[in-house]
């Protein structure tokens, strides 16, 4: 019996990981057509094209600087968001919870169109000429907003209230026992939510498909190459990301083991 | 108290190591941008950008010892270029007619062209400012999608032709192959309508931009007979499923084509014997453009024959300007998977648009070659119903509990 269930263990991670392995392995393929299925050796060619090819890091960047920006302005949004739908009274709390959660049931595609057609309406209406970054960086905070407010809630609920108040009867200002007091133990959900905007702005195609204008992010950038071939140049990029990411989630989980065993573990829980 | 700052600190020290790499990335590419080798002549143009939309991988980026198009045209006149790339000639028009996206130049093909042209979205051409354009050979003005030429200058042009693995295949000489029943499921067809139809319409020798209605139904019913031999309806994986064998034949533009022969020495390319597809893309200045002076200089730029040929020496495609030629290898002018002889040209077709009527139609045919025909809609309802049978069952049987638990 133990045996089968570390078999299907196995081929659980197998299953997971498979694609991955394959993308990397052939990040490495050295072919002139760009094969992703016939191998021809090993070459790290395609890793310094990558680094040549101006319109994949330019892509990349407007990425990462819209994830980014993402991040932190819907983090900070959302935790405010979440400790003022703390206090509120059950019925309020009930009405407010359902409409944050709108957006997330929503398709993707009609928070797509629906912000597109907002968008051009606004930008006629200011003389603007285009949408761009601003706008791209509009619709992924509005989409992540959700998700950081659903992973601050559950730590404010735990959270003793009479702490707040015990730190202000202790003559501590409002905004400092807010960061004193409340702000650490609810850190853990803060930074989950961060991670989780971070990623799902770098992910997303089918809202920014819509509301880039003239910008173009790394997705819609790997969509546009269907036509021919895909490069395997993404592979190498690809490659590069993952291994960043695997790279700071050891660095975290090493840097936590060390410090204490306790808590904390936001990182690990996401990822 | 003090495991709490500590705990405080290992999150900020965290978040300082994940800034730093991103910061660390993103100067990599800043550097690699060239952002900070600002080397621009003055002619007054410094400050303008336009915005290029181009097909993807369609323009030597500078990999691979090419020349930076982009790069080379900003060193030149000063004006910087963001380029982005779309996928279809459908995604350009939806982001067209849209809104919010001000494009200064654009490079859709012919059908295309026509619909915009129709649709009055193009700018009219100042050809003074375009000096170059007589670069452009006698045989690339005056196109039928463009009559008069005043709204487009050509930038690629190609055949649509059909690939097959020498291993399996002794000889193909035209379409009749895809519908050979002993290559059945190792064949491959393009996945949009227009292309398919055109291969079909080839076949039955109509002209590829038929408004006839039975002529449609014909080439429909042709496909819909071809549905069971076809492996996949594919696009860019053709590529990869020639290469490995898993198919044998396969349609594609001539562009592409070149490199796959190359370096396989058991795929081979014909352009079929029923005559074909010749696609033009070209240069268009959308009307809402408000840098047209730019834009002229950018489609100046690229119809210089130097400029061309480095361009068309990493894309691929068969460029229009006979003087850019000198540039290319001489392997690629004599081939004539790029360069095809008269006699070959003669039996193309170039694709205008459609009139709306006929272009719905066509699209309806499609879906039902590819789904069926128009008995999938009871299954969609079925489904429907099956769904909201499951959720009503559900709320009832909820009902019934909170009852028997009350009592």
């Amino acid at each position: 019996m133990k045996i089968g269930s570390k078999i299907y263990t196995a081929l659980i991670f197998l299953f997971l990981y498979a694609p991955i392995i394959v993308l990397i392995v052939f990040s490495f393929n050295d072919t002139q057509t760009g094969s992703r299925s016939v191998w021809g050796g090993v070459t790290l060619k395609w890793y310094q094209k990558l680094f040549e090819d101006k319109m994949i890091l330019e892509a990349l960047r407007n990425t990462l600087v819209i994830a980014l920006i993402t991040a932190v302005g819907s983090t900070v949004l959302g935790t405010v968001a979440a400790i003022g739908i703390n206090s509120m009274k059950r019925r309020p709390k009930r009405v407010m919870m359902n409409i944050t959660n709108f957006p997330m049931i929503n398709p993707e595609i009609v928070t797509g169109v629906s912000m597109m057609l907002l968008f051009v309406f606004a930008v006629n209406l200011f003389g603007g000429r285009s949408l761009g970054m601003v706008t791209l960086i509009m619709a992924h905070i509005t989409f992540c907003l959700p998700y950081v407010i659903l992973s601050v809630l559950p730590k404010l609920r735990q959270l003793d209230p009479n702490m707040y108040e015990a730190a202000q009867d202790l003559g501590c200002p409002p905004v400092k026992a807010f960061f004193k007091v409340v702000m650490p133990q609810i850190m853990s959900g803060i930074v989950t939510g961060a991670i989780m905007a971070f990623t799902l702005s770098i992910d997303d195609f089918v809202i920014s498909y819509f509301t880039s204008g003239t910008t173009q992010t790394l997705p819609i950038y790997i969509y546009s190459m269907t036509r021919k071939r895909i490069s395997p140049e993404i592979n190498a990029l690809s490659t590069v990301l993952f291994a960043v990411i695997i790279v700071l989630l050891i660095i975290v989980n090493v840097r936590q083991r060390k410090d204490k065993p306790v808590d904390e573990g936001a990182v690990e829980v996401h990822e | 108290m003090r495991a709490r700052w500590k705990s405080m600190n290992k999150f900020l020290r965290v978040l300082l190591i994940a800034v730093l790499t991103i910061l660390l990335v993103c100067s990599l590419a800043l550097k690699a941008l060239g952002l900070e080798t600002d080397t621009a002549i003055s002619d007054g143009m410094q400050d303008v950008t336009i915005n290029v939309y181009n097909w993807g991988e369609y323009i030597a980026n500078g990999t691979d010892e090419s020349m930076d198009v982009n790069a080379e045209f900003t060193a030149r006149t000063g004006i910087k270029v963001n380029y982005t790339t779309f996928d279809s000639n459908e995604s350009l028009y939806s982001k067209l007619a849209g809104g919010g996206a001000d494009y200064d130049i654009i490079i859709p093909s012919d059908y295309m062209i026509s619909k915009l042209i129709e649709e009055d979205m193009l700018m009219e051409l100042d050809f003074s400012k375009i000096p170059n354009y007589e670069n452009i050979d006698e045989e690339f003005r005056n196109p039928s999608y463009d009559p008069g030429n005043r709204f487009s200058v050509p930038y690629t042009w190609g055949l649509v032709g059909l690939f097959y693995n020498t291993d399996y295949i002794d000889e193909v000489t035209g379409w009749s192959a895809l519908w050979d029943e002993q290559y059945s499921g190792k064949i491959l067809m393009f996945d949009n309508p227009r292309d398919s139809f055109g291969i079909a319409q080839a076949m039955l020798g109509y002209s590829l931009n038929t408004t006839d209605e039975s002529e449609l139904q014909d080439a429909a019913a042709l496909l819909k007979q071809q549905k069971p031999l076809v492996q996949a309806y594919v696009m860019d994986q053709i590529f990869d499923k020639m290469e490995n064998g898993e198919a044998w034949l396969a349609p594609y533009y001539s562009g592409d084509a070149a490199i796959l022969v190359e370096e396989n020495d058991n795929i081979s390319f014909v352009i079929p014997e029923e005559g074909t597809n010749y696609f033009v893309d070209a240069i268009c200045i959308p009307r809402a453009s408000d840098k047209a002076d730019a834009a002229h200089a950018y489609i100046n730029f690229l119809c210089d024959p130097e400029i061309a040929g480095a361009n068309m020496d990493y894309v691929g495609y068969s460029t229009p300007i006979s003087a850019a030629k000198e540039y290319l290898e001489e392997e690629v002018v004599g081939n004539p998977i790029y360069y095809p002889d008269e006699e070959t040209l003669s039996r193309t077709e170039v694709f205008v648009n459609l009139p709306s009527q006929t272009s719905m139609l066509v699209d309806r045919l499609w879906a039902e070659v590819k789904m069926g025909g128009p008995g999938d809609g009871i299954v969609l309802i079925a489904i429907i119903l099956v769904f909201i049978l499951i959720y009503v069952a559900i709320i009832v049987y909820k009902r019934r509990k909170r009852k028997r638990e009350l009592m």
